[in-house]
């Protein structure tokens, strides 16, 4: 692969950016200026060209959103009780019932709107209704017990539509004011340019989730946006360690194609990269899988959300980055052209 | 030269870490409060609600959180939390209730203040009463409560202490009796005094202040009802050590098999992250919620990787030809800016949860945010000791044992 690389690095650049001649050709490793200090490695590296391959990766990414954006524009997200209001009864019955004579039992009270039942286990159903007073929860309980045997109550839950409503603006402005706080943070430290790029990277990433989401009609409660949010947070780790590096090399090779150098910096992180989320995704999948039923759709928004993180620093944002910095160049050359 | 004594202070500080853990254990697990989540228990929002009659005003909501105040001392219910939020809503959470739907349907009656006859009949309703304040009666410094009726509960009160002029009238709230004083002379004027029974002013003031909510009965709407059964949260609270436990053990794997020696360190260092964010919400006396608990697993995920940023950065020191001692520090020296500011977003969304979120999405964010802090401070701090103490004391120089 890596043999391969070097000539299609050559070609895709000279297609890709023909107006590029000024800046400096392609710099091997071995004509690296000799008085820069430390941090180059002595021996070869394994190496991956990220960068000329950008659109390649751009398309990958608008081949989740896109579906992802029709999804929730057409179907929406699968709002739980947290955002629509409605009640919940999660209840685990002593003899063995099926869904089928939950759906009879429920069909026999009489709702005005059919619930949505799911079975969680032997023998224990999450059931989803409209908002009942507690009157009638506990008329429904009682009705449940009569016709299906004894029961237990493991989670009731009722969300009043005004609550729900709340916590849907709530979400709105968290993940607005996080979002700016986080690019106010990254233009501080580093450039507006970098900022931009992040925060670019992390609305795919949060498109990401909520397509996933969306297509496959995946209920989502209010731990949802905490998973949202702390995939906004997490997420940019990789690209500020990606950015970091960047800025350190520019500082050691001034001179090498930015191409190349972000090229680099992506690879000589790129263990860090995957090794971090490798521990983070032991943690989520562990969660999953042996965690409780309460925890599952937190769990399973932050993992979609903590790969696609990995996957944006690495294939979006450092790219975005270089095109941003050709862009401006550009414009500035042509403006320089034009006058002189 | 110094091998000897890093080598020695190496022992201690991996006896130090094993004892402290050991010591800790129980002081943490005793602080450490479960949440209602994983121990059973309910969250309940109420939301007062105009009605011609009842106004929702301030010293009606007052009221109405000290009614639901007594109801839930009489549940017998250890550290119940229960709260205004903004001018009209009253939040409660109770854990570790063995019956949270009784719990629900105690908080959520209906406020009654009744005044009965001897033989228990109810002549007087709260509704008719205007006001009951406390004082001190000024001839023998002795609290009272006094009562003051509307014109039609005036008159009721008139007959009625016309009727059982020197015979115990009991006054009752929500069925219970409050206090039964004995009628000295028929009150017409709609002015009635409690005295006698208070030993404090501030018996009476409560007394005053539940008579005043029965007499201003706002009515409150359930908003929002959220009850876990004890079942559910010990389950939780069961899996989610489990998969805390399988996610750590699968982490403490991964450092030792990529990173070798320093993996080992890491792991240790671990080791000393999780007493410190265990001991600090003890400290805190800080409630453990089933988010909280997901919020700590993810945040041992997530402090490896400050690890894992500086032993990247070693290995890099290493293969450029450093020495071990050099590498160490260049690493550590290299690593901190990108640590730091790759946390410091992280910790931009655990902040603004906590500002936004409710309840146990709350202890989310604290774990979170507390996780990521102590994170940095162990990678920079201890981590580093630990490494630099292992390079001093020469005790492994091979640096296949760094992976590289």
């Amino acid at each position: 692969m890596t043999a391969k690389k070097k000539s299609r690095n050559a070609k895709s650049r000279a297609v890709s950016l023909p107006g590029e001649n000024a800046l400096p050709k392609e710099t091997p490793a071995a004509a690296l200026p000799a008085e820069e200090e430390t941090s180059v490695p002595a021996r070869k590296e394994r190496s991956f060209d990220f960068v000329n391959r950008r659109r390649w990766w751009y398309l990958l990414s608008l081949l989740v959103i896109i579906p992802g954006l029709f999804a929730l524009g057409f179907k929406g997200l699968n709002l739980g009780i947290d955002f629509e209001g409605g009640s919940l009864i999660h209840v685990r019955f002593q003899n063995a019932v099926d869904t089928a004579e939950v759906r009879q039992a429920l069909n026999e009270f009489g709702l005005e709107k059919a619930p949505v039942i799911q079975s969680t286990g032997e023998n224990e159903f999450i059931l989803r209704t409209e908002e009942l007073s507690e009157e009638r929860n506990g008329q429904l309980l009682a009705f449940l017990q009569q016709k299906l045997g004894s029961l237990s109550i493991l989670r009731n839950e009722k969300v009043g539509a005004v609550i729900g409503g709340e916590l849907t603006r709530k979400a709105a402005y968290s993940l607005i004011i996080a979002a700016i706080l986080i690019l106010l943070y990254i233009t501080f430290r580093f450039e507006f340019r970098s900022g931009v790029a992040a925060v670019l990277a992390l609305i795919h990433d949060a498109l990401v989730v909520l397509g996933v989401f969306a297509i496959f009609q995946i209920e989502v409660d209010s731990s949802f946006i905490a998973a949202i949010l702390t995939i906004l947070g997490y997420s940019i780790n990789d690209t500020i360690v990606i950015f970091d590096r960047i800025r350190e090399n520019r500082k050691n090779y001034p001179r090498m194609d930015m191409a190349e150098l972000v090229n680099r910096s992506i690879n000589q992180t790129l263990a860090r990269s995957i090794n971090t989320v490798l521990t983070v995704i032991f943690c989520l999948v562990a969660i999953l899988i042996f965690g409780g039923q309460t925890t599952k759709i937190f769990a399973l928004a932050m993992l979609i959300g903590v790969i696609s993180g990995a996957y944006s620093s690495i294939f979006v944002a450092s790219p975005l980055w270089v095109d941003f910095l050709r862009w401006q160049k550009g414009k500035r050359k042509a403006f320089a052209g034009a006058r002189g | 030269m110094h091998s000897r004594g890093s080598l020695i202070q190496l022992v201690a500080v991996v006896v130090l870490v094993v004892v402290a853990a050991a010591a800790a254990f129980n002081p943490i697990k005793q602080n450490i409060n479960l949440g209602l989540d994983l121990q059973g228990g309910l969250h309940v929002v109420l939301e007062g609600v105009d009605t011609p009659d009842a106004p929702v005003t301030p010293e009606a909501m007052k009221g109405a959180m000290a009614v639901i105040r007594s109801r839930i001392d009489q549940l017998g219910v250890k550290e119940p939390i229960i709260q205004m939020e903004g001018d009209r809503r009253i939040i409660v959470e109770l854990a570790g209730v063995q019956d949270p739907e009784e719990a629900v349907r105690v908080i959520g009656k209906t406020a009654l203040l009744e005044f009965k006859s001897p033989q228990g009949e109810t002549l007087l309703y709260g509704s008719e009463l205007e006001d009951a304040q406390a004082a001190i009666n000024p001839s023998d410094n002795k609290p009272e409560v006094h009562l003051t009726f509307r014109p039609k509960g005036a008159q009721i009160f008139a007959e009625m202490t016309t009727k059982y002029l020197h015979q115990q009238i009991g006054i009752y709230l929500d069925n219970e009796l409050l206090t039964n004083p004995v009628v000295r002379e028929p009150i017409t004027d709609g002015k009635a005094v409690i005295s006698g029974g208070y030993q404090t002013l501030q018996e009476a003031e409560h007394d005053a202040i539940m008579l005043r909510s029965g007499a201003l009965p706002v009515k409150l709407e359930m908003v929002e009802k959220r009850t876990v059964g004890a079942i559910l949260g010990e389950d939780s609270l069961k899996k989610s050590l489990k998969a805390g436990l399988i996610g750590i053990v699968m982490i403490f794997i991964f450092m030792l098999a990529y990173y070798r020696l320093p993996g080992v360190v890491a792991d240790f260092s671990l080791i000393v992250y999780g007493i410190l964010v265990l001991g600090i919400l003890a400290l805190l006396k800080a409630t453990l919620t089933l988010p909280g608990i997901a919020g700590f697993i993810l945040s041992i995920g997530m402090a490896v990787d400050a690890n894992i940023i500086i032993y990247e950065r070693l290995k890099e020191e290493l293969r450029a030809g450093k020495t071990l001692m050099a590498a160490i520090d260049a690493g550590f020296g290299r690593a901190f800016w990108t640590i730091f500011d790759s946390n410091l977003t992280t910790l931009i969304g655990a902040g603004v949860l906590l500002y936004f979120g409710s309840g146990p999405i709350k202890g989310f964010a604290v774990t979170l945010g507390l996780g990521i802090i102590v994170s940095m401070f162990t990678a920079i701090t201890f981590t580093r000791y630990v490494l630099r103490l292992i390079g001093r004391s020469r005790l492994v120089t091979n640096l296949k044992f760094y992976g590289v």
